[in-house]
């Protein structure tokens, strides 16, 4: 075993990793959505712009200027918390995003906070109790909700506990101030698929390791069974769902959109959606550029935690190490 | 062990199953033109319950939408739209993932670190975040809806094949080729690629299902393909406001994209299970 590095080094490794990634994430964003200044000042002056009316625009706003230019600015202003003015909320882009991204905090942990018992418990009581009818009813309910669309659940819980019951909200605008009855299906929507594939991976971890050695051993040297589950396999099986509660973050903040959509709840989604609709440039960039920030920081989490639970397959373990795991 | 080999025939029961329903699903979109008892654009009795009869004694089976368009029509016409787009970009998707793959896990190098870090950049967008960046900057239609889901999806392929490769280039069969002097695309066309299909195309089934998702997300976003392209993304959109006294509007829809995709992944658990068990 090589000499494990400190937390402290592990983690600015990882973070320059990131700050890496995000410079290359805002080149793309920006060359995707600036490359060509013609098409922003069309996009943003109108279709029905005149073409000087387009120039003088691109002229005020230093269009004219060579891209890598246009580029570093756009990337120092960033930098500086300096995000510009929307052009369809006229608004500035920091003081816009900041409560949004709030909003979709609230929604995303609120989903964590669900997913992490919820799926972990009924993996580990199915995987234990592999074949049994528990087993069978649990399986089939995962796969089930994995396979569920989020726009398409979203419609048939509306339908079920919105029209039919006549329980819940239909949406979840918080006009009349904040309301914890109208974040419960948002909520139960984010959670479904990634609680159901959290589970089959939590059932196919138990499985996994009730077969082998060492708890067979634990077994007989005259250890209950309810000790073997929860003392043994239990820490061994949980290193697979735990990292991957953290990479399920990106697969969330995806679906955030669709659901916040869905439910008008007013969070980064939505404001990402309506800056899509009004071709809003720099407001598409600093969500998407938020978005991304969140991902990544998530991923560095996921690494060193991983790392302190599985050195074998840490990203700073040399070769020799990782090829043994 | 009677558990067990119980639970397998379980899997592949059910595993055939799913192929039932992508086989139905994929004669529904080969087929839309006979099987679509209606113009799916042609504006009739607007709002009929599901059963209804309309002019010139037609009926309904699954009703009308608001601007009297027959659903059920809407929803054959619907699966060709959803098929045909995510097969498209599923397919654009894998060649793109396993050429850029192949090449950077067999040359390694400077190509390799330079691949994997785009790769890895574009895995740090949340997909849905990548497609409407991408659909803003090129527009909504159907060809950008299939650019913007292969090149989303093209990074995980690329990963995967990438360490199969790696995995593959370091058996004696390779390096026996690489010493009788096989030229390198020869190795990744007939040592490589073969020996790593096994795996990548049980992935495939499951990615297939996740492009249809996306397609479908896409449309109720209305970012996909312009209307009045019947889509079953846009229905539930459509549907949503009117869906408390007409629920028909979005329940149809929902149903059949949940089908494709839970038959999708019970196919790819199927298929997972055989490779296993070999």
């Amino acid at each position: 075993m090589g000499r494990q590095p400190p937390v402290l080094r592990l983690f600015s490794k990882a973070v320059g990793g990131a700050c890496a990634t995000m410079l290359a994430v805002s080149l793309l964003v920006y060359l995707t959505l600036e490359f060509n200044g013609a098409d922003v000042a069309a996009k943003v002056l109108g279709p029905f712009s005149a073409p000087d009316q387009r120039y003088a625009w691109m002229r005020e706003h230093g269009y004219l200027e060579p891209l890598v230019l246009r580029y570093l600015r756009w990337l120092a202003n960033f930098v500086a918390g300096n995000w510009g003015t929307s052009t369809y909320y006229k608004e500035d882009i920091l003081a816009l995003v900041a409560p949004r991204l709030a909003s979709s905090s609230i929604l995303a942990a609120g989903a964590l906070i669900v997913i992490v018992p919820f799926s972990i418990v009924l993996g580990v009581i199915s995987g234990v109790s592999e074949g049994s009818a528990l087993d069978r009813a649990v399986s089939s309910a995962a796969i089930l909700a994995t396979s569920l669309p989020e726009f398409a659940s979203a419609a048939l819980l509306t339908a079920l506990l919105v029209f039919w019951l006549n329980w819940l909200p239909g949406t979840s605008t918080m006009s009349t101030g904040f309301s914890w009855r109208e974040l419960v299906l948002p909520i139960a929507v984010l959670s479904l698929s990634s609680a159901g594939y959290i589970a089959r991976i939590t059932r196919a971890s138990i499985i996994d390791v009730m077969a082998s050695p060492f708890v067979h051993t634990a077994r007989m040297k005259g250890c209950s069974w309810r000790r073997v589950v929860l003392r043994h396999a239990l820490r061994h099986a949980l290193i697979a769902p735990v990292t991957l509660v953290l990479l399920q973050i990106p697969w969330i903040l995806s679906n955030v959109v669709i659901v916040e959509v869905f439910f008008a709840y007013k969070g980064l989604g939505t404001l990402l959606y309506e800056a899509s609709l009004n071709s809003d440039i720099r407001l598409i960039e600093a969500c998407s550029m938020v978005s991304v920030i969140a991902v990544v920081s998530t991923q560095v989490l996921a690494d060193v935690i991983h790392g302190r639970l599985n050195p074998r397959i840490a990203p700073w373990a040399d070769d020799a190490l990782r090829s043994r795991a | 062990m009677k558990c067990r080999r119980h639970s397998q025939r379980q899997t592949s029961v059910s595993a055939l199953c799913g192929a039932a329903a992508v086989i139905g699903w994929l004669l529904v979109a080969i087929l839309a033109d006979l099987l679509a008892p209606l113009d799916p654009l042609k504006s009739m009795t607007p709002l009929a319950l599901p059963g209804a009869t309309g002019e010139g004694g037609v009926t309904f089976w699954l009703g009308t939408d608001l601007l009297g368009r027959d659903i059920l029509s809407r929803l054959i016409y619907g699966t060709r739209t959803v098929v045909v787009l995510s097969a498209v970009a599923t397919l654009s998707a894998y060649v793109l993932g396993v050429g850029a793959g192949l090449f950077a896990g067999y040359v390694r190098g400077f190509a390799d670190t330079a691949l994997s870090f785009l790769a890895n950049v574009m895995l740090s967008f949340p997909v849905l975040v990548l497609y409407i960046v991408v659909i803003t900057a090129i527009g909504s239609s159907a060809t950008n809806v299939v650019l913007a889901i292969a090149f989303g999806s093209a990074p995980v392929i690329f990963r995967v094949t990438r360490a199969l490769t790696i995995d593959i280039s370091k058996r004696d069969f390779v390096t026996v080729a690489i010493g009788l002097g096989e030229a390198r695309w020869r190795i990744l066309a007939s040592d490589i690629l073969p020996n790593a299909a096994g795996p990548l195309t049980a992935d495939m089934c499951l990615r297939f299902g996740y492009s249809a998702v996306a397609v479908g997300a896409l449309g109720f976003l209305g970012l996909g393909p312009p209307p009045p392209t019947p889509d079953w993304g846009s229905m539930i959109s459509d549907g949503r406001g009117l869906a408390i006294v007409y629920p028909h509007l979005i329940v149809f829809p929902c149903l059949a994209i949940s089908s494709l995709m839970l038959a999708m992944s019970l196919v790819a658990d199927g298929l997972h299970q055989l490779s296993l068990a070999r």
